[in-house]
């Protein structure tokens, strides 16, 4: 409950601090604001839709960044979810990749510099013998992986993946990981380790790139997240376990 | 056609440690310098709230764009190299304002008397046959007491916060600031390796204990522990780093120019003499020459090695033979077998491995170079043992003990990873690295530049050497896990199969323009000055002859005072600062 409100007057202090620095004419956004921020609740009028599972994480508003840049089949999205949620499972300690918003996380980071490899040295040949040495992109790279896992899936159980059984989604990606299944280009193996590190990164990363929903990957690693400083405990012998923050809270605004 | 610029007294190529030692002690005396760095503008408001281990310590940021330049690998001189295509891989060059030193953990430590004259004092003792015939270990011509000073004036410039080494000579200076706050990590490290009869002592660090100010004015904030150093700029200028020092002192001289987004192509020469150097600016793509008296290459050591390569000065190095100078001697602390990891994990005892310093922990030197006795292990050289505590982030730590046999993934994998994630204490071994005569580089026949010029070829191979060391070190370690209680233990296994490779390379790289006291055995006095071209100074790791088991940036910034009092002496006198032996 103590989390609630927090997040909810942090959300507010956002809002209206927007709302100043950009001078909107604000009676009625002005109204919302106050509204919510008296009754210290979710204002559900502003949702169009009741998405109860994301409660928390858009607190006043929904949440309008999760829409595909990358994957224009949504197909392909599924997939890519439900591949993720086999490596980072919902469990005991928390939410799993699809509820920290990993698939959406690997969908933007596709769609820029990372995806394209626009940093990287790209003259030929390549040996493909790595993901790095790979004369496809990580774009390029995670489209046949993707589209290779559905259609293995159809070959080794007559079922797209999304919808067969956990235990034979799990078998499938052990065969990527073990190289039992033929793909063009690249070995699958290096496949299934751009997809393993990737989602990795989208559990753990801070949450301005769309992963780590609510810094809910933080709460179960027990991160605090970018603390300005550990001067006055650095020296204490028993561990520490805080509250974490975000990029978002922390950067000059 | 290059657009020709006016002349000024001193170019230097690179803004890093090197270039900004240099160019702070060339403005006290008011010589018209200009700076030339490839890489961006870079200030310390760019690190206020940076603490995003996505991008830098992942996509890592502040390294080199490879899509302009990258360099090749290979191991033998029969094989084809391959380039170096990702940063993700393994980030091996920096880059913008500052270079590498912007990013460093700041670990601040010297290297040992026995380091700089490694033949002659080892075969004085072990006799002429304890060098392998493949090795091309050489003296540097100048002696560790000759180096002293110039230690003392890096460590007073950066403020180093530390105590002494129990170990090692005594120091003619102390460090400038006390050493940085204990932890529970360092504590039981400390007690331990003191209860087995080693020497432990606290890291010498340029993340400083205090605020403090340098004999040139520059002050350097307060270390927070906030635990984002490795790869990234300081949030509060609490680390040394060449924005906060060096480069704000020379840029108190009016005649002093930094001009970034500049690619030097090559250094221009006539007659033995540099005239200046070729350079790109890559937000207009137009091509200058700016003419000079002095020319410093400050460059990291493939960029050195490669700029004497593509301007033809120096006699490339002949593996074969023997024979020339540039590029050889390559040696490195390699991310795949030097640095590889011990780690402990302690079922009930949880530590705050959110918090550090990028220099943070405790050492021990029981194990170097003039404590072993070479007729007792199956290697040359030493190594050190630390606990550090630099700061763990979630992305990049996620061990679990392999006796649990657990794949990398899936549910088991989740809990496990997450319970051990505090759990831990690494044991971090560091190595010496000695010269090999086919390890070197030279340029690659097949792949170029954005500009149409060969890459930097690296040929290297692991010797059993390298392996014994690091097999050696790590049942060392052990031994301090499990007197430290520790419930498993990883123990990399090192075979004949971990070989150098595309994940071997980092920014503990020298060689290939290395000093001496012989032209026929090196390329630069040890004044970093070019034998073959007495105007042109080429300083940085580039000049070593091998690697120490310590850090190297406190050896290239002592090299850099060298070298930048040998050139004030040379604007002087042009003279050639040191004869052939």
């Amino acid at each position: 409950m103590a989390d609630e409100k927090q997040f909810s007057r942090r959300d507010f202090l956002k809002v209206s601090g927007s709302a100043t620095g950009g001078m909107i004419a604000g009676s009625v956004l002005g109204g919302v604001v106050t509204n919510s921020f008296l009754d210290g609740k979710n204002n559900r009028e502003q949702s169009n839709e009741e998405d109860v599972k994301n409660d928390n994480t858009s607190a006043d508003s929904k949440d309008y960044t999760e829409a595909r840049m990358f994957f224009t089949r949504f197909e392909d999205f599924q997939v890519l979810e439900q591949a993720t949620e086999m490596i980072y499972p919902e469990d005991d300690n928390g939410p799993g990749a699809i509820e920290l918003g990993v698939p959406y996380f690997i969908d933007k980071q596709l769609a820029g510099q990372w995806g394209d490899n626009s940093n990287d040295y790209r003259q030929g040949p390549f040996t493909n013998k790595s993901v790095d040495e790979s004369s496809l992109t990580r774009g390029q790279m995670f489209l046949l992986g993707i589209r290779r896992i559905n259609e293995y899936s159809n070959e080794k159980y007559n079922e797209e993946f999304i919808d067969t059984e956990d235990d034979n989604k799990v078998k499938i990606l052990q065969d990527f990981e073990k190289d039992n299944v033929e793909m063009s280009v690249i070995k699958s193996s290096i496949f299934f380790e751009l997809l393993r590190k990737a989602t990795f990164e989208g559990a753990y990363a801070d949450p301005l790139y769309g992963g780590n929903r609510n810094m809910e990957g933080w709460k179960m690693k027990e991160y605090p997240g970018p603390v300005m400083s550990y001067e006055d405990m650095i020296e204490e012998s028993e561990f520490i376990l805080k509250e974490p923050i975000s990029l978002t809270d922390y950067q000059q605004k | 056609m290059a657009k020709e610029l006016d002349k000024v007294d001193v170019v230097i190529v690179g803004s890093g440690w090197a270039g900004g030692i240099t160019a702070a002690e060339l403005s006290k005396e008011d010589y018209n310098i200009v700076m030339l760095e490839r890489g961006k503008s870079q200030k310390r408001t760019d690190f206020v709230g940076s603490k995003d281990e996505l991008k830098y310590s992942r996509r890592k940021k502040m390294f080199q764009d490879l899509s302009k330049e990258s360099l090749t690998i290979r191991n033998t001189l029969d094989e084809t190299a391959t380039p170096h295509r990702s940063n993700e891989m393994n980030s091996i060059n920096g880059t913008d304002t500052g270079g590498s030193g912007m990013h460093w953990n700041g670990m601040v430590y010297r290297w040992l008397p026995t380091d700089f004259e490694i033949r002659s004092k080892l075969e004085e003792k072990y006799g002429n046959e304890i060098f392998p015939e493949y090795s091309s270990a050489q003296d540097w011509g100048i002696t560790y007491d000759e180096l002293d000073e110039y230690y003392n004036k890096f460590e007073e410039t950066t403020g180093i916060s530390g105590e002494p080494d129990p170990l090692r000579p005594e120091r003619t200076m102390d460090y400038p600031t006390p050493p940085l706050k204990d932890t529970e990590i360092t504590r039981l490290f400390k007690s331990t390796t003191k209860e087995m009869g080693y020497h432990p002592y606290q890291i010498p660090s340029a993340n400083l204990s205090e605020t403090y100010k340098n004999l040139d004015g520059e002050q350097i904030n307060q270390c927070m522990y906030c635990a984002f150093c490795e790869q990234y700029g300081c949030d509060f200028g609490a680390k040394a780093d060449p924005l906060v020092t060096v480069l704000a002192t020379a840029q108190k001289s009016d005649n002093f120019t930094l001009k970034n987004d500049s690619y030097v192509t090559r250094v221009l020469h006539k007659n033995g003499k540099a005239t200046g150097v070729k350079y790109v600016d890559m937000l207009s793509g137009e091509e200058y020459e700016q003419p000079a008296d002095l020319v410093v290459v400050a460059g990291y050591t493939f960029t050195n090695t490669r700029l004497m390569l593509l301007s033809d000065i120096g006699e490339k190095y002949d593996p074969e033979t023997g024979e020339g100078v540039i590029g050889k001697n390559i040696t490195a602390h390699t991310v795949n077998l030097t640095h590889t990891r011990v780690r402990g994990f302690f079922d009930d005892k949880k530590f705050n491995r959110y918090a550090g310093a990028g220099a943070l922990g405790a050492t021990m030197d029981d194990f170097n170079l003039e404590q072993l006795d070479f007729n007792e292990v199956d290697f040359l050289h030493g190594f050190l043992i630390r606990a550090t505590q630099l700061g763990d982030r979630p992305i990049s730590n996620n061990f679990v003990p392999d006796d649990l046999e657990l794949s990398d993934w899936g549910p088991e994998f989740k809990d496990k990873s997450l319970f051990y994630t505090n759990r831990r204490i690494d044991m971090q071994q560091q190595n010496g690295v000695l010269p090999q005569k086919e390890n070197y580089m030279d340029l690659d026949p097949n792949y170029t530049d954005v500009f149409g010029d060969p890459l930097l070829r690296v040929t290297y191979k692991f010797s059993d050497i390298d392996r014994n060391i690091v097999k050696y070190a790590h049942q060392q370690s052990k031994e301090i896990l499990e007197k430290m209680g520790a419930d498993y233990i990883n123990v990399p296994e090192i075979d004949d199969s971990v070989e150098f490779g595309k994940n071997s390379l980092s920014d503990h790289t020298g060689g290939g323009v290395i000093m001496g006291d012989d032209p026929a055995t090196s390329a630069v006095n040890t004044y970093s000055q070019m034998w073959d071209m007495e105007n042109l100074f080429v300083v940085g790791a580039s000049s070593f002859p091998l690697h120490s088991s310590s850090n190297p940036t406190g050896t290239v910034g002592a090299l850099a005072y060298r070298a930048a009092e040998g050139m004030k002496e040379y604007m002087k006198n042009n003279k050639v600062l040191e004869k052939a032996d």
